[in-house]
């Protein structure tokens, strides 16, 4: 349960193509991240599996069955808003049991279900309270269990934590992690931020303009991006870019070459200047001027390193790190 | 508002609107209670001898009195009914995207902008007239015999003509009360499988409870004092089958010439008018809350 195959989809709203051609295949019990820039698509393309938009073309399979035309409540799938989308004059309680009522299910069942996903999530003490009178963390869960109950095909989230605070993100990141592998249900995520899709994701779609630029699983997606785009999007801080001299001497348009992995040495291949300095304790990333490659590079050193805004140093690429580019931004193998 | 100097300005400075409107409204209310305990006809000058509860119990025990306050009742509760049911569909129906839906929404509210008499008056000539009214010419068009709206089913006319001038307001509130639902919301039952009734019972009217609280509130008000759509169609005929409370007061004091007991009714009426604003209140009113 929870295959699902997108198949030549298209999108359009009015003349504008959103989604150009798409094809993906979503196994059972994967935990899938979609994730791109602002306005690629990403919310289209889950509104497009969840039902609520009509494709403009091509078709969807759930399951092997055809879902193109059949109405969001008969797919069978569960989904998780960014805005939560409660229920505000419904208790808890309410809020969970709504698809079960809206199934007819009989009583005794759905006051099982509810306390049972109330366990999982911590809700117990608050099912008889309403949305507003919760934080937003606890907003998110009831959200959360009000998806569980139905025990769907697949559960789509679309940026569910985009509206808690940085703490409350990783704590919930992790429970629907958990989550994820209690249920063993497929998982389409949907997100802005490459930090959440590398820490959750089995496979990682990555979106540009509604086209699909690669998909893999995180560290594919890190060691091996398919073209720049990728490269820059995948890993936190971004990769350093170099045009011209540099990369005309490995045979590339574009060399790229990430923050770690690029070792502050005593003589070295490249120098520049250290400019902002941001010391997280574990490792400090310095902003590096004049090197006469790229406007700024970022480099990391592991630890607490004391250079101070000014310093020269030198900096000494590792040979086997380096991603190669061509002219139309695609990967070198 | 922090400070007690601020508190001690502010109250000095509202004082005198607060003053003019009390003025204003306390005179004529003491002046009406004044005039009520008086025997005061206009056709019988001389001196206003104080006859204490007389004009009450005069008022109250005229048979119109009953009649009037059942079709005071009939008038705002048909008149409620129509214009929130009615209300409520015509807000989902303009809510949906459709061609020409500006042109249409200010058409709807185009009957609020006519006065009262105006709007009564085509009512009656142009619809409701038997002979050269527009339901006539149906009727007759059709081989029946034209109904006599205004003499044969005076008050559910007059109920007609109130609806249609306030659906505009209640529809205006409750179309903007409808806008104001997250579009994820009804995504979100879409989802759980609720079909449109169902996404429509639990999602849009629990949504829509405190503007329809707002609509009967309002509209009570208003509804109580109807007066010149019944002047100018049946003038509370025929008989008193169409007379409310305002238009019995009306007769009495202007028809009758008889302040005393015009006055009494009046203070009645703004007795009943409470009752029902506090039997309002305490029904509905909790839905203003939060
Ligand atoms: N209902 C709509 N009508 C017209 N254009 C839309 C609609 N929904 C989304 N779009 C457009 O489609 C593009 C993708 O939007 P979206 O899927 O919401 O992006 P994302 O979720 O990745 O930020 C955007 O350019 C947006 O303007
Ligand atoms: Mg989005």
């Amino acid at each position: 349960m929870g295959r699902i195959t997108l198949d030549k989809v298209t999108k359009s709203f009015g003349e504008v193509q959103v989604i150009p051609p798409l094809d993906l295949s979503i196994e059972e019990g994967e935990f899938v991240v979609f994730v791109g820039p602002s306005g690629c698509g990403k919310s289209t393309l889950l509104r497009l599996i969840a039902g609520l938009e009509d494709t403009t073309s091509g078709h969807i399979r759930i399951d092997g069955e055809d879902a193109t035309d059949l109405p969001p409540a008969k797919r069978r799938l569960a989904m998780v808003f960014q805005s939560y989308a409660l229920y505000p004059h419904m208790t808890v309680r309410k809020n969970i049991a709504f698809p079960m009522r809206m199934a007819k299910l009989d009583k005794a069942e759905q006051d099982r279900r509810v306390e049972e996903a109330a366990r999982v999530l911590n809700l117990t003490d608050y099912l008889d309270r309403r949305p507003g009178q919760l934080s937003g963390g606890q907003r998110q869960r009831v959200a959360i269990g009000r998806a569980i109950v139905r025990e769907p095909a697949a559960f789509l989230f679309d940026e569910p934590l985009s509206n808690l605070d940085a703490a409350l993100r990783v704590g919930m990141r992790l429970e629907i992690s958990e989550l994820h592998e209690r249920l063993k249900t497929t998982m389409i995520y949907v997100t802005h931020d490459q930090v959440e899709a590398m820490t959750m994701a089995d496979k990682i779609v990555v979106l540009q303009a509604g086209e699909i630029e690669q998909v893999g699983s995180p560290l594919d997606l890190y060691r091996t991006p398919r073209n720049r785009f990728v490269a820059g999007f995948i890993g936190s801080p971004k990769m350093n870019f170099i045009e011209g001299n540099a990369a005309k001497q490995h045979g590339a348009e574009t060399i790229g070459i990430r923050p770690e992995h690029i070792d502050i040495t005593e003589t070295g291949e490249w120098s520049g200047t250290v400019g902002v300095s941001e010391h997280l304790g574990s490792d400090t990333f310095f902003h590096v001027h004049d090197t006469g490659l790229a406007d700024v590079m970022t480099v990391r050193a592991s630890g607490e390193v004391g250079y101070k805004h000014g310093d020269r140093i030198h900096m000494t690429p590792r040979p086997d790190m380096l991603h190669r580019f061509d002219a139309s931004g695609l990967r070198i193998a | 508002m922090a400070t007690k100097a601020s508190r001690a300005a502010a109250r000095a400075m509202i004082s005198p609107s607060v003053i003019l409107l009390l003025g204003w409204m306390l005179i004529p209310l003491l002046m009406t209670i004044y005039f009520s305990t008086l025997r005061y006809n206009l056709l019988m000058p001389g001196n206003n001898p104080f006859v204490g509860w007389e004009n009450y119990t005069y008022f109250v025990t005229d048979p119109a009195f009953a009649t009037a306050i059942w079709n005071t009742l009939l008038l705002v509760g048909g008149v409620l009914l129509i214009t929130v049911v009615g209300g409520i569909l015509l807000a989902l129906l303009l809510d949906m995207p459709m061609w020409g839906q500006g042109v249409v929404r200010i058409m709807v509210i185009a009957p609020f902008f006519v006065m009262p008499t105006v709007s009564a008056l085509v009512w009656k000539n142009m619809f409701f007239n038997p002979v050269n009214g527009l339901f006539g010419h149906i009727a007759k068009a059709l081989g029946l015999t034209p109904f006599d709206f205004l003499s044969q089913a005076p008050l559910a006319s007059i109920i007609g003509i109130v609806s249609w001038q306030w659906l505009p307001f209640a529809t205006l509130i409750l179309l903007t009360a409808l806008q104001s639902l997250d579009s994820e919301q009804l995504e979100a039952a879409e989802m759980d499988g609720a079909d449109p009734v169902n996404r429509f019972v639990f999602i849009m009217l629990p949504h829509l409870a405190r503007a329809i609280t707002v609509v009967i509130l309002i509209q009570t008000i208003f509804l109580l004092s109807i007066f010149a759509e019944i002047f100018v169609t049946t003038s509370g005929g025929p008989g008193d089958a169409s007379t409310n409370l305002t238009y019995l007061i009306y007769q009495e004091s202007l028809l009758s010439f008889d302040v005393g007991t015009g006055s009494a009714g009046g203070v009645i009426a703004i007795i009943l008018a409470n009752i029902v604003a506090i039997f309002l209140m305490r029904m509905i009113g909790k839905n203003l809350d939060a």
